[in-house]
């Protein structure tokens, strides 16, 4: 009864939809305003349908209701609570459907705070939301729907993916679902604009808030991956360049460049063109990130099912939302392009620069991503494309970012000298060439590349404390200055403060760390970077929905001991399958990390063991990044209420 | 700057960038491509030896020895022919007799396969597609694509 109550409100939220896209669209061509009212109650009750549908599925879980295939297929009865509320994304249906609630929940958040928006355009927004809506609707009753009845019903569930029973499982989809599905509101936008054929200032920012909570979502989202990746696939690295991450990283990537492009388009008016292809790019890729990982043409551990009526189903909606959208640009972008003009020694040349910078990584990540389905879809035979190919283009399209990113904030709009820039910047250069010498003379560098990385964080560092320090220095009461900085600026400089922290992570974990397989019998032990690990025993231990053996390893630096892990090996017996469970002491300087592979006879056993250096500062850096984009999200003039004070009054903020 | 030449700019940077970037990703790509053989594909001879490739197949029943610490041999087949892998390290959780995998790894002057990685996906009816494509190959006495085309 419930499913069938969900599945029932799936397809009212699917008929508001349609009534969502279509009346306001028609009402704003028309001129009609009460077909334009519309657009926010029927943005608002399908978002209160999506989550009665949702709630109805979550309830087949939590109450075991194994006659829904879905929940039969994906729980279990043994399976804790949090885990089975988890489950109701764990699998393909259900995050379709948890992708429907969160994109109808942006157009309910659209529809509220869209107040002060004119009226046509608001309705234009959500209008080309529900559109979105319509195509996800239809995809999920058509090809995936998550009520289907099972008869007669299983006695028992067939119980979650052991992988996915990890408390980083449970938030990280709807973080990264978040942030996927919240470009479509710039992409909402942009197309409203085209429609609309004005885009000014008011425009911008209206879009830059959006935007940045999106990015901050995705951010957050594909860095609790990572995480979940290293704590659990046993295999202690931190990123994959998998298919699937790529397409969670290419729409991030982009997102970044229209970030920057719309500062550009708010102050100074420029790059109007260039930002909504952006904002067509970003959630274009969003929709490709889902074609690769729902159709099966990928092999990962996210590529649930392989139903090719699925995969002709997205490809189909790709090809409509990309081919629409750029065909809606090529007909309406030279009536919103144009604004501000730039010398060549200017921020905007610099954010040009970013922005190119950003759109290439994304478009080479995207040719190694898609290589092989061609080459393999041509006949050509099965080839894949390993992470050295992505190394060898990414990291060094992205040192030049790296260099610029403290540098831009220091250069004037429009028009700058180069004694001007070179004066603001030299404090930064000379702070960065005496950190990295002392440095070097401490013994920090192992290798040239680890003391390059360090000098470029370093620099990062200096140069954007130089922005900061341009702000405070004519000001009486500095250090009172400093809590009067705009949350944009703040936001801003911790963002890009993160990457520094993430570069030294990144290259600390690739140079410094140290692993080995070793066998090891009970009493025997291993040395690995001045720390002794010891295997103590190993002792068999029930689990809820699974049964464990774990090993107990004392690790040793000297005759100290440092730590005491449990490496697990799971067993799931429902599902048939082994899980290994690392073990792992967190350090800010690097992590010890232990897992325990198979027994190899005489109960020894085969053990991981890692030290991975600095790998934390990855997520750190992560997690620094996406608290500037919320700062800078939560600034003041953002407010509805100060949305008509001038351009001017805002400052030269980026 | 007018308008005009400001656009030629814009658009002078992008190209630049795209051509660099295009050039590095073909340099790239070129260098860091693996292609998939089968068994039987490496038992014709039409693999390279002495170059990174993968091989897929199943597991043969009663195949898998382990040697000096975590030393490891195993045969992996198609149906039709059995090559046998050597690897040294800890296999994923759900390689096991039976199961396709795929392996990484170089083939040697005797024909035999040095793995530098094993994979194993993370369900139990879960096939790799390029193993199932060469199993069903062997089985129809047909051959897999050729990765490097007509010659």
């Amino acid at each position: 009864m419930i499913a069938e109550l969900g599945h029932f409100a799936l397809i009212l939220a699917l008929c508001l939809s349609a009534v969502q896209a279509v009346i306001p669209l028609v009402g704003a061509a028309r001129g009609i305003v009460a077909w334009q009212a519309v657009a926010g109650p029927a943005a608002q009750a399908q978002f209160v349908f999506v989550a009665v549908s949702f709630a109805a599925l979550t309830w087949s879980f939590v109450e075991s209701d194994f006659s829904v295939l879905y929940v039969a297929s994906n729980s279990n009865t043994d399976l804790p609570l949090f885990y089975r509320v988890s489950a109701v994304w764990g699998a393909h249906e259900g995050s379709m459907l948890l992708w429907m609630l969160i994109l109808s929940g942006w157009g309910f958040a659209v529809s509220i705070a869209s107040r002060s928006l004119p009226f046509s355009f608001r309705a234009r927004v959500l209008g080309i939301l529900g559109l979105v809506s319509i195509g996800f609707g239809l995809f999920i009753l058509i090809t995936s729907n998550p009520f289907e009845r099972l008869l007669p019903p299983a006695i028992e569930g067939r119980d979650l993916n052991p992988l996915l029973q990890d408390p980083g499982m449970i938030i990280h989809p709807p973080l990264l679902y978040m942030g996927y599905v919240g470009l479509s509101v710039p992409f909402a936008f942009a197309c409203a604009a085209l429609l609309d054929g004005r885009l000014n200032a008011a425009w911008t920012r209206w879009t830059r808030p959006w935007t940045t909570v999106a990015w901050v979502f995705l951010t957050l989202g594909i860095a609790i991956g990572s995480w979940w990746a290293y704590n659990e696939l046993g295999w202690g690295g931190w990123w994959f360049w998998d298919p699937v991450e790529n397409a969670s990283f290419m729409p991030w990537l982009v997102a970044t460049a229209l970030l920057h492009s719309l500062a550009v388009t708010e102050q100074r008016g420029a790059f109007r063109a260039w930002t909504v292809l952006l904002a067509i790019f970003g959630f274009s890729l969003s929709l490709l990130g889902t074609f690769l990982v729902r159709s099966g043409v990928l092999v990962s551990v996210h590529a649930f099912a392989t139903d090719p009526a699925r995969g002709v189903f997205i490809l189909s909606f790709l090809a409509i939302v990309i081919g629409g959208a750029l065909g809606l640009f090529a007909w309406r972008a030279p009536r919103v392009s144009g604004g501000g003009q730039f010398d060549y020694l200017s921020r905007e040349t610099l954010l040009l620069v970013n922005n190119v910078l950003l759109v290439v990584a994304s478009g080479a990540i995207l040719l190694g991503t898609l290589y092989p389905l061609l080459h393999d879809a041509l006949g050509l035979g099965k080839l894949s494309v390993g992470p050295p190919y992505f190394n060898s283009i990414f990291v060094p399209l992205m040192i030049p970012v790296a260099l610029l990113v403290g540098i831009g904030p220091l250069v004037r709009w429009k028009a700058d000298t180069v004694g001007a820039v070179a004066a603001r910047v030299r404090w930064a250069v000379v702070a960065t060439i005496v950190a990295t010498v002392a440095l070097a003379l401490l013994g920090a560098a192992e290798t040239m590349g680890l003391l390059a990385a360090i000098a470029l964080a370093l620099w990062v560092t200096f140069s954007t404390l130089s922005g900061v320090w341009q702000r405070l220095r004519n000001r009486r009461d500095r250090i009172g200055a400093l809590g009067t900085l705009p949350r944009a600026f703040v936001g801003m400089t911790l963002a890009h403060l993160g990457i520094a922290v993430f570069v030294v992570g990144v290259a600390g974990v690739t140079v410094l760390s140290s692993e080995k397989d070793v066998r090891l019998g009970t009493g025997e032990s291993t040395e690995l970077g001045g720390y002794r690990f010891t295997l103590v025993g190993v002792a068999e231990v029930p689990g809820p929905n699974y049964r464990a053996i774990r090993g107990e390893i004392q690790v040793h630096q000297g005759e100290e001991r440092v730590a005491l892990l449990h490496p697990e090996k799971r067993f799931y017996p429902i599902q048939a399958q082994p899980m290994t469970e690392a073990a792992i002491y967190q350090r800010l300087t690097g992590d010890l990390y232990v897992a325990l592979g198979d027994q190899v006879g005489d109960g020894a056993w085969a053990v991981r063991v890692h030290e991975k250096a600095f790998v934390r500062w990855i997520w750190a850096g992560c997690l620094l990044m996406s608290l500037g984009g919320a700062l800078a999200a939560a600034d003041r003039r953002y407010r509805p209420e100060r949305a008509r004070v001038p351009a001017a009054a805002a400052g030269s903020r980026a | 700057m007018t308008p005009r030449r400001q656009r030629m700019i814009f658009v002078a940077v992008l190209l630049l960038g795209v051509g660099v970037a295009a050039g590095l990703a073909l340099m790239a790509l070129g260098e860091n491509m693996l292609y998939f053989f089968s068994p039987s594909q490496i038992r014709s001879g039409e693999a390279p030896t002495g170059q990174t490739l993968r091989v897929g197949g199943l597991v043969v029943d009663g195949t898998v020895k382990r040697g000096d610490g975590l030393a490891v041999r195993f045969d992996l087949s198609d149906g039709a022919h059995a090559v046998t892998v050597h690897y040294t390290g800890i296999l994923p959780d759900l390689f096991r007799e039976g199961q396709g995998i795929v392996a990484m790894g170089r083939l040697g002057p005797d024909g035999s396969f040095q793995a530098q990685e094993v994979l194993a996906k993370h369900d139990e009816n879960y096939m790799p597609p390029e193993v199932a494509e060469a199993l069903k190959m062997a089985r129809e006495g047909g051959s897999m694509a050729n990765p490097h085309g007509p010659k």
